[in-house]
């Protein structure tokens, strides 16, 4: 028998959840297209009144929001609430160094602590667990997320963050931690690390372990699962909707991640020509936030590609379940859980060298982690008859990135030409990671 | 008084270096002297030719990164201590090499080493000042 943390709404009839939608979204148009002039503009162009919204599928009628019309609303330009009633501010990393900055209101934390505590009593935590935090907490949503979904829970949570992994293997020792938060990547690492140090992480009391951030497998949760000795289960969010906690395996069935649609609407479309695909079928997830007061999104593009399945879960959740992701609508890539596009690297170069580089960004898994390498081809501009100059060089690219957008990378001068060109068009990524 | 030598970025691979001289040779271009600096990744070499404009050209042509440098090639005494007494030279003027290699030819009885200086006007003046012989680009291709 599943347990549920509402068990009402999780298990809400299909009808009844439909319904609710309906209602929810007339709701979130009327107070978008009154409350902020992005939406009262782009609904005017698409000729759709909220009145227009008569059933579900009106709502292939609104337009999408994307990621750029969050850049073009920096910071607070889609905010639906004036500041007084914005209590909490997050933002993830954006593509041209600005991030994208989201609100909450105390009602959007109130419901995002909420689906929290679902997502994690659907992934078999419970009140009396101990919750080991290792989500980063600050800006990036993960760790606050995560941490007042436990609290509302009523399990003990270990607010211990990112970092020092041999402390963090003492603290979850001695602490009895039972349930583990972090990305899928860095479980298999603390798992070596404390093989390292002699400890079995295995016979450790951790039961469970939610693992989101960055893309990962079926192989890699078999490998986790082994090597931690824990039911690990598959989380998904972005802070442009919510925040972790937006959709979440159940430990029943682990086919698929319930996405709390009482809260959200989503869309499977196909990316190129923006139609609905089947339920089955993969495409871009889009999401529509109809209960968010801080910053709703009508139609909000994810570039995640996934698919949905609306059939009954064994679990009793009626909530629909899309599929582990499997991959990116864009060039977005996940390096350590951290957001990174080509064309963020490209004008740090660009800022360096004064010309736009042929450069080549090499991601691999080594030893559980995340390597970033950044091929640069040496143009004379940058050349030097001296070694220190070009070793210079290298530290300088390297720190930008890290400075900018928080990974540790590796440059490599290479020789003209030895970045393949396709059809005129270098290739700026090649990812060797075995997802 | 300067010599202008021709630097090559290589990355550290089999073959770089044969690509190079190759090139070099079966365009008919000599090269007088040559250093190597190395690292992990890759390499600079830096060379002197009979031709430097034709040099230039041409490796550019096949896909190289090739800059122009102004060198100082100072003929030292073959002898014992030699070196030592240019470096000394320099050094009380508080001149900085940024690197040095042998020239392969003799001139004379003297031996002859190219220098990089990253204040290279300032180290010609100090050579000149102090008695040693600087020799001029021209002299040195042909040689």
């Amino acid at each position: 028998m599943a347990s549920y943390f509402n068990e009402e709404f999780e298990t809400l009839p299909r009808a009844a959840l439909e319904a609710l939608q309906l209602k929810r979204l007339q709701a979130v148009l009327a107070r978008v297209s009154a409350n902020v002039p992005f939406y009262r503009n782009s609904l005017a162009q698409a000729g759709v009144k909220p009145q227009d919204i008569r059933s579900l599928a009106d709502l292939q009628r609104l337009p999408f929001t994307t990621k750029q019309d969050m850049r073009d609303s920096y910071p607070y330009g889609l905010f639906a609430a004036p500041m007084e009633e914005i209590v909490r501010i997050h933002a993830s990393s954006g593509t041209t160094g600005k991030p994208t900055v989201v609100g909450y209101t105390q009602q959007d934390i109130a419901v995002w602590t909420e689906l929290m505590a679902r997502s994690f009593v659907a992934a078999g935590a419970h009140k009396g667990d101990i919750i080991h935090n290792a989500y980063g907490y600050g800006l990036f949503t993960g760790g606050l997320g995560a941490h007042y979904g436990a609290e509302k829970l009523g399990a003990s949570v270990i607010p211990i963050s990112g970092g020092n992994t041999k402390r963090q293997i003492m603290i979850m020792q001695d602490f009895g931690s039972t349930v583990l938060t972090c990305t899928p990547s860095y479980s298999l690492y603390l798992a070596e690390e404390a093989a390292a140090e002699g400890v079995d992480i295995k016979t450790s009391k951790l039961r469970v372990g939610i693992f989101g951030a960055e893309p990962w497998s079926e192989a890699m949760r078999a490998e986790i699962e082994a090597n931690l000795g824990l039911d690990a289960i598959d989380i998904y969010g972005l802070s442009e909707i919510m925040g972790p906690g937006v959709a979440i395996e159940c430990i029943e069935a682990k086919q698929g991640l319930h996405i709390w649609e009482d809260h959200f609407i989503p869309e499977i479309i196909n990316p190129e020509t923006g139609q609905p695909v089947a339920d089955g079928e993969k495409g871009e997830l889009v999401i529509t936030t109809i209960t968010k007061q801080g910053i709703p999104l009508i139609r909000y593009r994810t570039r995640d590609i996934t698919s949905i399945d609306r059939t009954p879960c064994v679990c009793g959740r009626t909530h629909g379940r899309i599929a582990r992701l499997s991959g990116r609508s864009d060039d977005m890539l996940i390096i350590r859980g951290v957001n990174v596009f080509p064309s963020q690297i490209e004008s740090i170069l660009v800022r360096i060298e004064g010309v736009e580089p042929h450069y080549l960004l090499i991601v691999d898994r080594r030893d559980n982690l995340d390597t970033l390498e950044v091929q640069v081809e040496v143009n004379e501009g940058m050349f030097s008859d001296e070694i220190k100059v070009l070793q210079s060089l290298g530290r300088r690219i390297e720190k930008e990135i890290k400075d900018m957008l928080g990974v540790t990378s590796t440059v490599k001068l290479v020789e003209p030409k030895t970045i393949q060109r396709s059809e005129g068009k270098a290739r700026r990524v090649q990812d060797n990671r075995n997802l | 008084m300067q010599v202008e030598q021709i630097s090559i970025f290589i990355e550290n691979k089999s073959g770089r270096l044969a690509e190079i001289t190759r090139i070099l040779g079966e365009t008919g271009i000599n090269i007088r002297a040559l250093s190597l600096a190395d690292t992990s990744d890759f390499g600079i070499l830096r060379l002197i030719v009979n031709d430097v404009e034709r040099a230039k050209v041409v490796l550019k042509e096949k896909g190289f990164t090739v800059n122009k440098t102004e060198v100082v090639a100072v003929e030292v005494p073959d002898k014992p201590g030699g070196l030592s007494t240019i470096l000394q030279s320099l050094d009380r003027d508080r001149i900085n090499v940024e690197y040095m290699y042998a020239f392969v030819e003799r001139c004379g009885g003297n031996a002859v080493i190219i220098f990089r200086f990253d204040e290279t006007d300032k180290a010609i003046a100090s050579l000149a000042a102090n008695g040693f012989t600087i020799l001029a680009g021209e002299r040195l291709y042909s040689m």
